[in-house]
C-alpha cells in the first residue's frame, strides 16, 4: 500500500483517523478544562448530592415525596411527572390528529373547513403561548374552590383543579387489575385462535364482543366476588381546599391539554397524508372484489395507510415528549423544573444538566425503538 | 428559557479559559482588570423587585442593589454611571456569577454557609437585613401563618424561600401544596387569580409587591410572621479576594458616611473637614483606597454620586412603605454596623 492521499484505502483511514482523533480532543478538552474550571472556582462536583435532604417541596407526585427525602427521589418525582403528561399526551394527541385529519378529508364542507382551521390555528401558535393560554383560562375562568362549579354531583371546577370522586380504596381494586391484565392476555390467546380458525375453515368468530368480554368481565365478576364493594372517596370542601376525590390540578391539566392539542394539529395533517398516499385504484379493486366500506377501511386502506403514517408520528411522539419541559414555564412539577431547582439548591449544574440529558435520552431512545420495532411489524412484507 | 441559561453557563463553564489564579501585574485582582479593560462593572440584578432592582417607566434602573453597583463603579472608576445590569432569574443567578457573566451579583441574594462554600461564592456584606413572609388576601381573613393549614402557596424556585416554607411548615406539623413557578409575574397573577391562598417570599419583596403589583394594596395583608432570617447582600466569586474587599468595604463607606452624617448634598462642605474620621473616609489622610488598588477618592466618589446607606434606602425602600427597622445604624438601634474605615 502507498502512502499517498490518492490511494483509495489509505485515504478512506486517513480522514477517519483525523475525524475520530479530532471528536476525541474536542471532548478531552472540554472535560477537562470543565475539571480545571470547577476546582479553580471551588464549585463542588460528585453525586453524593442525590443522597442528600432535598429540603423543598413538591406540589403533585406519583410516589410518596416529603421535603425530608433525598434530591435522587425530588428528580424521580420529576422525572414520573414528565413520564405521566407524556404518556398520556401521546395516547390522546393520536386519538385527536387521528379524527381531525379524517376530519379534514370529510365530503361535508362544515367538518373539513373546521379542521383545517384547527390545524392552521394550532400548528402556526408558539406552544408556549398556547400553554399560557390554557393555563390562564384555568385560572381566571373557574371560581375559586368555595363557588366551585358542579356540573356533575361530586365532580368540581375550580382554579385549583378539576377534582372527581374516586372508589374509596379496597383490596379487591388489586385483584381487579389482575383480572384486567388477564382478560387481556386471554383475548390474544382467543384473537389468535380465531384467525387461525378463519383461514383454515373460513368461519368468522365474534373477536371483538369477546375481547370486550373478556377485558371488561373478568374485573367484574372479582368485583362481585369482592363483595361489590360501592364505597366512593368524594372531594370535599375543608378549610383553603378540597380533600379526598381524585385532582388534576390545573398546571397538569393546562399542560395536557397544551401539548395534545398543539400536537394534534401536526398528528392530523400525517394522518390525512398517510390516507392520501394510499393510490385510489385500492379503493376501487376493493369495491370490484364486493369488500364493504367499513371492511375496506380496515382491511386495504388502514394497513398501507399505517406504514406512510408511523414513521413521521415516531417525531411527533419524541417532540410531545420535549415538549413537556415547557411544564416549567407554568409551575407543572416536571423533571426539568425539579432539576433546575436542585441545580440551585445544590450548585451543580453540570451533574444536573447531565441527568436532564440522560433522561430525556433514555426516554426518547424507548420511544424510538418502539416506534421502530412497531414500523417493522406493520412494514410491507414481500412474498 | 432558564434550562437554555443553564445550558448556557454550563457551557460558559466548559469552554471558558482557565482564570489565571494569580494575576500578575495591575490591581491583582482578575475581575478588577477585567472590570478596568471593559470599562464598566457588569452587575447581576434582579429586574423585578420594586425598591431594590427594576427599571422605572423610563428604563432606567432603579433600587437599594441598583444603587449598591452604581456605588462600585464610583468606587473602581470614580463614575458612578459606568455599570450595566443583567438581568437573572433566581436560578440563573449562580451560574451567571460563577461563570463570569457578570463581577458581582446584587439580586437580595442571602447569604448562607453552602452558598458561601460549595458555590463557590463569596458573601461579606449585608446591605439589607430581611425575613421571609406571607401575603394573603384579607378575605381570607386569615391572621396568623399557623392557619395556612392545607393552603395552596405560591413560590418561585432555586429560592432558600423554596426550603424555609417546607421547613416551616414540617416544624409547625401542617400541611401545604407549593405551586412552584419560575417568574414573578406569573406568581403574582396565579396569586391574584386565587390559585394560591398566599405567596411567599422575602418581607421586602412582598411590600414591593403589594405596593407595586397588586391592583388596590389595601385588599393584600402580609401576616405578622417572620419565618426565617434572610441577609441579604452582595456576592463574588470565591477566590479573587481583592474584588471581594472592595465589594465588601464600599458596603461599610456607604454606613460610615451615614453614621458621620456625610451626604451627597454635604460631602463638599466636608473636604476640609478636621474630624480624621471624614479625612480618612474622603480620602483627604490614610492611602486607604491605595490599599485596595484604587483611587484615594474612592468613598467621596460613592457618597457624592450615589449617597450615603440612609439616603439610598430613603430613595428606593421607604416609599414601598417598608419601615427602616433593623436596617437601622447600629447607633439607632438596628443591625448595620461596620468595622472602622482606618
Amino acid at each position: 500500500m502507498r502512502i499517498s492521499l490518492n490511494d483509495p484505502v489509505f485515504r478512506a483511514i486517513f480522514w477517519q483517523v483525523v475525524v475520530v482523533g479530532t471528536i476525541g480532543f474536542v471532548v478531552w478538552y472540554l472535560i477537562a478544562n470543565t475539571l480545571h474550571n470547577l476546582e479553580v472556582r471551588k464549585i463542588a462536583t460528585g453525586w453524593t448530592f442525590l443522597d442528600r435532604e432535598a429540603g423543598f417541596a413538591i406540589g403533585e407526585s406519583l410516589i410518596e415525596y416529603e421535603p425530608d427525602h433525598s434530591y435522587g427521589r425530588a428528580l424521580w418525582v420529576g422525572a414520573l411527572n414528565t413520564l405521566r403528561v407524556a404518556a398520556i399526551g401521546i395516547v390522546l394527541a393520536t386519538i385527536l390528529g387521528t379524527f381531525i385529519g379524517i376530519g379534514r378529508l370529510s365530503k361535508n364542507w362544515l367538518i373539513s373547513k373546521v379542521c383545517s382551521v384547527y390545524v392552521e390555528f394550532m400548528r402556526n401558535l408558539p406552544l408556549l403561548v398556547q400553554l399560557f393560554f390554557w393555563w390562564a383560562m384555568f385560572q381566571d375562568v373557574f371560581p375559586g374552590p368555595r363557588q366551585a362549579l358542579e356540573p356533575i354531583t361530586g365532580v368540581f371546577f375550580s382554579n385549583r383543579g378539576i377534582k372527581i370522586p374516586v372508589p374509596a380504596e379496597h383490596w379487591v381494586h388489586a385483584w381487579m387489575g389482575l383480572a384486567f391484565l388477564a382478560g387481556i392476555a386471554a383475548s390474544m390467546v382467543v384473537g389468535r385462535w380465531a384467525a387461525a380458525r378463519q383461514a383454515a375453515t373460513g368461519e368468522q368468530f365474534p373477536v371483538l364482543y369477546a375481547t370486550l368480554g373478556l377485558v371488561l368481565g373478568l374485573p367484574f365478576v372479582v368485583w362481585l366476588i369482592g363483595g361489590a364493594p360501592v364505597a366512593m372517596d368524594w372531594p370535599v370542601l375543608r378549610g383553603f381546599n378540597f380533600q379526598g376525590g381524585l385532582t388534576m390540578t390545573p398546571e397538569f391539566a393546562a399542560l395536557l391539554v397544551g401539548l395534545v392539542t398543539y400536537t394534534a394539529g401536526f398528528i392530523a395533517e400525517i394522518v390525512r397524508a398517510g390516507i392520501l398516499a394510499v393510490p385510489h385504484g385500492q379503493t376501487e379493486a376493493a369495491s370490484a372484489l364486493g369488500i364493504r366500506r367499513g371492511k375496506m377501511l380496515q382491511l386495504v386502506i388502514l394497513p398501507q395507510a399505517l406504514r406512510v403514517i408511523v414513521p413521521p408520528m415516531t417525531s411527533q411522539y419524541l417532540n410531545l415528549t420535549k415538549n413537556s419541559s415547557l411544564a416549567v414555564a407554568i409551575g407543572y412539577p416536571d423533571l426539568v423544573s425539579i432539576a433546575n431547582t436542585t441545580i440551585n439548591q445544590t450548585g451543580q449544574a453540570i451533574e444536573g444538566i447531565a441527568i436532564i440529558m440522560a433522561a430525556y435520552l433514555t426516554v426518547s431512545l424507548s420511544i424510538s425503538l418502539f416506534m421502530n420495532w412497531y414500523n417493522k411489524r406493520i412494514a410491507f412484507k414481500e412474498r | 428559557m432558564k434550562l437554555l441559561a443553564s445550558v448556557v453557563t454550563a457551557a460558559a463553564i466548559a469552554v471558558t479559559a482557565a482564570v489565571p489564579a494569580q494575576a500578575q501585574q495591575g490591581s491583582g485582582s482578575p475581575t478588577v482588570d477585567a472590570i478596568r479593560a471593559r470599562g464598566h462593572v457588569q452587575c447581576g440584578a434582579n429586574g423585578q423587585v420594586a425598591g431594590f432592582g427594576m427599571p422605572n417607566a423610563r428604563g432606567e434602573w432603579t433600587g437599594l442593589d441598583v444603587d449598591f453597583c452604581r456605588a462600585l463603579a464610583a468606587a473602581v472608576f470614580g463614575d458612578a454611571t459606568k455599570v450595566r445590569f443583567t438581568t437573572l432569574t433566581a436560578q440563573q443567578r449562580f451560574t451567571a456569577l460563577q461563570s463570569g457573566e457578570v463581577d458581582v451579583l446584587a439580586r437580595n441574594t442571602t447569604w448562607t454557609l453552602s452558598r458561601d462554600t460549595s458555590l463557590g461564592l463569596e458573601f461579606g456584606a449585608i446591605n439589607f437585613y430581611d425575613g421571609q413572609g406571607f401575603i394573603v388576601k384579607r378575605s381570607a381573613n386569615i391572621k396568623s401563618a399557623k392557619e395556612l393549614n392545607g393552603a395552596t402557596i405560591c413560590v418561585q424556585p432555586g429560592t432558600t424561600t423554596e426550603l424555609n416554607l417546607a421547613d416551616y411548615f414540617r416544624a409547625n406539623r401542617i400541611r401545604f401544596t407549593p405551586v412552584v413557578i419560575e417568574r414573578l409575574e406569573e406568581n403574582i397573577a396565579a396569586y391574584l387569580a386565587g390559585r394560591c391562598d398566599a405567596y411567599t417570599t422575602d418581607v421586602s419583596g412582598l411590600a414591593s409587591i403589594r405596593a407595586a403589583n397588586t391592583p388596590n394594596p389595601a385588599d393584600h395583608v402580609i401576616l405578622p410572621e417572620v419565618i426565617s432570617k434572610e441577609p441579604l447582600g452582595p456576592a463574588v466569586r470565591h477566590g479573587d479576594q481583592r474584588w471581594a474587599d472592595i465589594v465588601k468595604w464600599t458596603h461599610f463607606a456607604m454606613l460610615e458616611a451615614e453614621e458621620l452624617g456625610v451626604t451627597s448634598a454635604n460631602v463638599d462642605t466636608h473636604a476640609n473637614s478636621t474630624n480624621p474620621n471624614i479625612q480618612r473616609l474622603l480620602g483627604t489622610t490614610g492611602g486607604l483606597g491605595a490599599m485596595m488598588g484604587i483611587d484615594n477618592r474612592w468613598a467621596y466618589n460613592i457618597i457624592k454620586q450615589v449617597g450615603n446607606y440612609g439616603e439610598i434606602f430613603e430613595k428606593n425602600v421607604t416609599p414601598l412603605g417598608i419601615e427602616r427597622g433593623v436596617n437601622r445604624l447600629w447607633t439607632q438601634g438596628g443591625l448595620m454596623y461596620n468595622p472602622p474605615i482606618r
